[in-house]
Formats: structure tokens, sequence, C-alpha cells
């Protein structure tokens, strides 16, 4: 299938799966060569875009995890949990459509989901600020969080923002407050938590909903200190040095593991989670189950002090 | 020797149209200088006197961390804690300078390892837990180490059953740490949680300029919130702030008395006053802990 959107470095593959929808349109009646040509044609495009998605750089792993086609949270909590019932609003100021949260459930259980939420076309983005949160989005997030205590539901919280909001209401209704406040409530919530980057994970604004007892990537996600493009026009006084920047800030799942700030890594299907949402539901949806097994068989107190531990161990420094 | 040295700021134009300049050192050196705020000629001695205040505007320079110790902390009771914690370069961070060499030449600098001064002594007699951040250290970051000795620092006024006092002055999270520089938000903010749980008083200081990381983390969290007077406090720096929306910001926008007035903090309190305001805040919120 190919996609309406896609990337430079895709070129290729895209070529390839142009011309087999091509000839899929002129498929004399019963050819089995022809057929045979199509399905030859298929597997050559499959592998072409396997060995490119095997060697991603870390840039280009950025332009994955922000495809416009990439599964949001909202189609993920459609395709992973039953009978989600959407809960709005900060209750102090307005509703922040940046950030959804509601109630669900997750094979059956109650469950609380919180998540960054990105809009498909031009109107949607703007309702969803692009999914930068402002200082409300990051209060409901909380308020639901805590409510989830209260109910003793587990929290699952979906990350993909390019960042908390940059702008003038946004810092006078204190934006890092916000994000400190959560920051601060996560670290001692009563109740399991467990957080997933499902696309950008773009800094303080994506932690203020990710302090976790399992903090999990799915494969072709970022989570970073700074944009790449913001870092390059800093340190590099260049923008357009951004991979370079990508690369340098070791922003991608597997970098992100072995510096210990992840626990899982959740493959995605060949070409990205875009080319087959179903597929990485179902591999979300098995990782998910099994993140909330593993932290339920621990009481919420030692729930509690562990979490404490693992951000608490979370630097690398020397001492003497 | 320098007898008069004009102006050795850089001048640079805020995206709010106020004028800023390269503060990376407190009083510019020679006897007599010009105020980078008022623009008055005023005698070096004098200003040093004021604790580095301009002795015509009261314009706040920005002063070291072990500066701020010293005017805060009973004289000869402070005992620094955990200066042999050292920066490592866990991401061999490389950009147009190794981030090694810049942090080899911050140190020799400012004398210390990285960006905090942290420990514990007196103020008016009650024993506190201090830091205080070192703006030209790399502009204050946060890396691994800022947030271990917040964390430590923190963790010993719990164990201790102390109040603690943060004098934030920060850019925010350090870029050439990456996501650990990150996590350290997480980490001293939860941290600070357990500090509230225990009653003890945490009262944090915004000293010029506090912004990002920190201010998204431990800053914003105090008991109670003071700010020196006009610094730049904030999530996202003016100029990004400008760029993103592409309007001209409000004047004085994110600056001490704006956020006041947008109830982000408790009160501006000028830097003559700040040890007599901790000491009477402290007695008050530490009562049970009185020693």
């Amino acid at each position: 299938m190919a996609n309406k959107h896609w990337l430079e470095f895709e070129r290729h593959v895209v070529e390839l799966e142009k011309k087999i929808d091509e000839m899929k349109g002129h498929a004399p009646e019963g050819s089995a060569s022809h057929a045979d040509e199509i399905s030859k044609l298929e597997k050559k495009a499959k592998k072409i875009l396997s060995e490119i998605y095997s060697r991603l750089t870390p840039w280009q792993i950025t332009m994955v995890a922000r495809h416009p086609e990439r599964p949001y949270t909202l189609d993920y909590v459609h395709n992973v949990f039953e009978d989600f019932m959407e809960l709005h609003g900060d209750r102090r100021f307005r509703d922040d459509q940046a950030i959804v949260g509601g109630v669900a459930r997750l094979d059956g259980a109650p469950v609380m989901i919180i998540g960054n939420q990105k809009g498909r076309n031009t109107k949607e983005k703007i309702l969803r600020n692009f999914g930068m949160p402002n200082p409300e989005g990051y209060r409901k997030a909380l308020r639901l969080m805590e409510m989830a205590e209260r109910f003793s539901m587990p929290v699952f919280t979906f990350i993909d923002t390019p960042g908390a909001y940059p702008g003038i209401g946004a810092e006078e209704r204190g934006q890092s407050e916000a994000i400190a406040f959560n920051l601060m409530k996560m670290s001692t919530l009563k109740t399991p938590i467990i957080a997933t980057v499902i696309g950008e994970g773009g800094s303080g604004g994506a932690l203020a909903i990710g302090v976790a007892d399992r903090v999990m990537m799915l494969e072709f996600a970022t989570y970073s200190v700074i944009s790449p493009e913001g870092c390059a026009a800093i340190l590099w006084k260049d923008g357009s040095k951004a991979d370079l920047a990508a690369k340098t800030l070791k922003i991608d799942a597997g970098e992100l593991m072995k510096l210990g700030v992840i626990d899982k890594i959740i493959n995605e299907p060949v070409g990205g989670a875009h080319r087959d949402p179903r597929a990485i539901s179902t591999s979300l949806k098995t990782a998910l189950v099994s993140a909330l097994k593993d932290i339920k068989s621990s009481n919420v107190d030692s729930l509690v002090k562990n979490r404490y531990k693992k951000f608490r161990s979370i630097g690398v420094f020397s001492e003497g | 020797m320098i007898w008069f040295k004009k102006d050795i700021f850089k001048k640079k134009t805020l995206a709010n149209g106020e004028t800023d300049r390269d503060k990376s050192v407190r009083v510019p050196v020679g006897l007599w200088v010009k105020c980078e705020s008022c623009s008055e000629i005023i005698y070096k001695k004098d200003v040093e006197k004021n604790l580095d205040v301009c002795t015509k505007c009261g314009h706040h320079y920005r002063i070291p961390a072990r500066a701020r110790i010293d005017m805060t902390i009973d004289e000869g009771t402070f005992k620094e804690q955990d200066q042999g914690v050292s920066p490592a370069d866990p991401l061999e961070f490389k950009d147009l300078k190794k981030y090694k060499d810049k942090l080899r030449a911050a140190q020799k600098e400012s004398g210390m390892n990285d960006a905090v001064v942290t420990g514990s002594g007196l103020i008016g007699g009650r024993r506190v837990f201090a830091a205080a951040f070192e703006f030209p250290f790399m502009g204050g970051s946060m890396g691994s180490v800022v947030g271990e000795k917040i964390a430590r620092l923190i963790e010993g006024a719990l164990e201790a059953k102390c109040g603690v006092i943060i004098f934030s002055s920060s850019g925010g999270a350090r870029m050439q740490e990456g996501i650990l520089s990150l996590m350290q938000m997480a980490k001293t903010s939860a941290a600070i949680a357990r500090l509230k749980d225990a009653g003890l008083p945490y009262i944090s200081v915004l000293t010029d300029p506090t912004m990002g990381g920190v201010t998204a983390s431990f800053a914003m969290l105090g008991d109670v919130i003071i700010a020196e007077p006009k610094a730049l406090v904030g999530f996202a720096g003016p100029r990004v702030i400008a760029e993103t929306i592409k309007q001209t910001l409000p004047e004085g926008f994110q600056r001490s008395e704006y956020i006041l007035e947008h109830g982000m903090i408790d009160m501006i309190v000028e830097r003559r006053h700040m040890k007599d305001t901790l000491t009477r805040l402290l007695a008050m919120l530490g009562h049970r802990h009185g020693q």
C-alpha cells in the first residue's frame, strides 16, 4: 500500500509501490504471470523498506515519529481499550484539547488514560494546538491521575508532543508550575503508572505525564531534552544541523534504553507504525498488559518507593 | 590598573524590546563603573558593600554562588557538601566545542565542579540546608551533577529534619547531557515531594534568570516562592515565545513583578532584606522542628 505522505529516504520504495499499484490497475484477466510479477515486486518492496528502516538515522527516526499519518493517542485508545469515556477540563480555566483523558477498560478492567493528542487536518491541528499543551492540559491530566488514585485504577499515559506550548497565556497561567507540580505529584501517586512514548517526547512537556513505574517507547519514537532543531540553533548556531544534533543528543529508543531512561522498546511493523496501525496496536496492547501485570504484583507502598528509586538513580557523574 | 571602565557589557536586545547585557560577571572591573541598568557612574566598592546592588537604581547584579551563601548563612557555619560530585560526559557530546572542554573552562573560571553549591549551616541560628546556583557555569544549567546534589541536599534535610532554601539562577536543563538532564527534573521534584510529606519547609528563591527545566521542577515547588526584583523567570525564553507567536511581548513580561501579579510567586524581596525574610519565614514554618 502506498501512503499519501512519504519521507524522502523512502523514495525508492515508494516508487516501487506506485508501480505495483499501477500494475494492479491494469491486470489482464486471469494472468498468473502478472500476479506473480506483482507478488515478486511486493516482496522486493517490503525487503527494501525493511532494509531502510533497519538503519534509520536518529534524524530520520524523528521524521517517522512526526509522520502525519502516525497513529495518535486516540487511535490507540480505540484500538487497544474498550468503553472509553472522555473526561474534560481542569476545573480551573478550560479544556485543553492538546491532552485527552478519560476512563476506559483494558481487557475488562477499569483504567485511566491520559495522552497528548495531535490533529490530522488543519482545523484539528489548530484545535489540538499541534499537540502542545497549555498549563490547563497538565492540570487536567493531574486531576484525572488523582481520580485514578482514589478509585484504584492504573494510569496509562501516551506521550506525543513537540513540547509544552511557549505562549504568553501559558506563561501567565504558570506553564512551569503546572509541569513541576505534575512531576512532584506523579512521583507519589498511589496507583500504577505506565507511560509510553508513541511519537515525539518533547522535553518537560512530555515528562509532565511521564513520571511512571514503567516507561516504554515505540521503536521509532523519540524522547529528548530539546528538539534537534532547537539544539542545533543554540549549540551549532545553525538550525539546519538538526540531523547532527539528533545524533548527538541520543534521542532514539535504542540509545535511551542503553542510558537506562526507558524500560522497554515496542517494535513497530516494517516501515513504521503508520503502515500498519492494527499491528502496532496489538503489540502495544501486549506490552501494556504485560507491564501492568508486572507491577501490579507489588503493593502500592513499594510501588511508590521503587518509582522514586527509578528516577533517583538516573544520571551519570563521577565522585572522588 | 583600570580606573574607569565605560561598558564592558555586550548589549543584547531581547525579544520584548528591553535591552539586556551579558551579565556573566558581577559588577564589572575598574574602580568606577557604569551601572548596566541605569547607566549612572557608580563607585565599585559602594556597590560591593551594597550586596552587589546598584546604589543609584537598586539594580540587582547577578552574584556568584559562594557570595550568595556568604550573605545568607551565618558567618562560619556553612558546611559545604558533595563538592566531589563531578560531571561526566555520558553522551560524549560535541557541538562546535567538546562538552568536556566547556566543562573544563567553566571549572577553571569558577573554581567549582559544576553549577551549584550545596551544604548546611545556620540562618539566624537555625539549621538549614541551602543551595545556590552559579549562573556563569554553563548558564547554571542542570545536568546529572546538579540534579544529584539537589536530591542529596533534600535527602540530607529530611534526615536532619531541617528546612531547605534553594537560590536558583539557571537557563534550564543542560543540553549536553541530553535526556539525563531532563530526568533530573523528575528526580529533584520527587525529592521535594518527600520533603513536603515530612512537613519540612522549602523556600525557593528565584534570581535572575530562572528558566526552563529548573523553573519547571524544584524552583516552582517552594512552600514559599520569593523572587529578587526584576528577575527573569519563566518556562520558555522570551525569544522563543516571540518567534512562536509572532507578537511583541507585553512590557515586563516574565519579570518578577509580572509573575507576582499573575499569582506565580509569593513575594519580591530585595537582597538586603533577604536573610531577614528567610530567617523569619523558616522560624514560623519550621516551628515544629525548632532547634
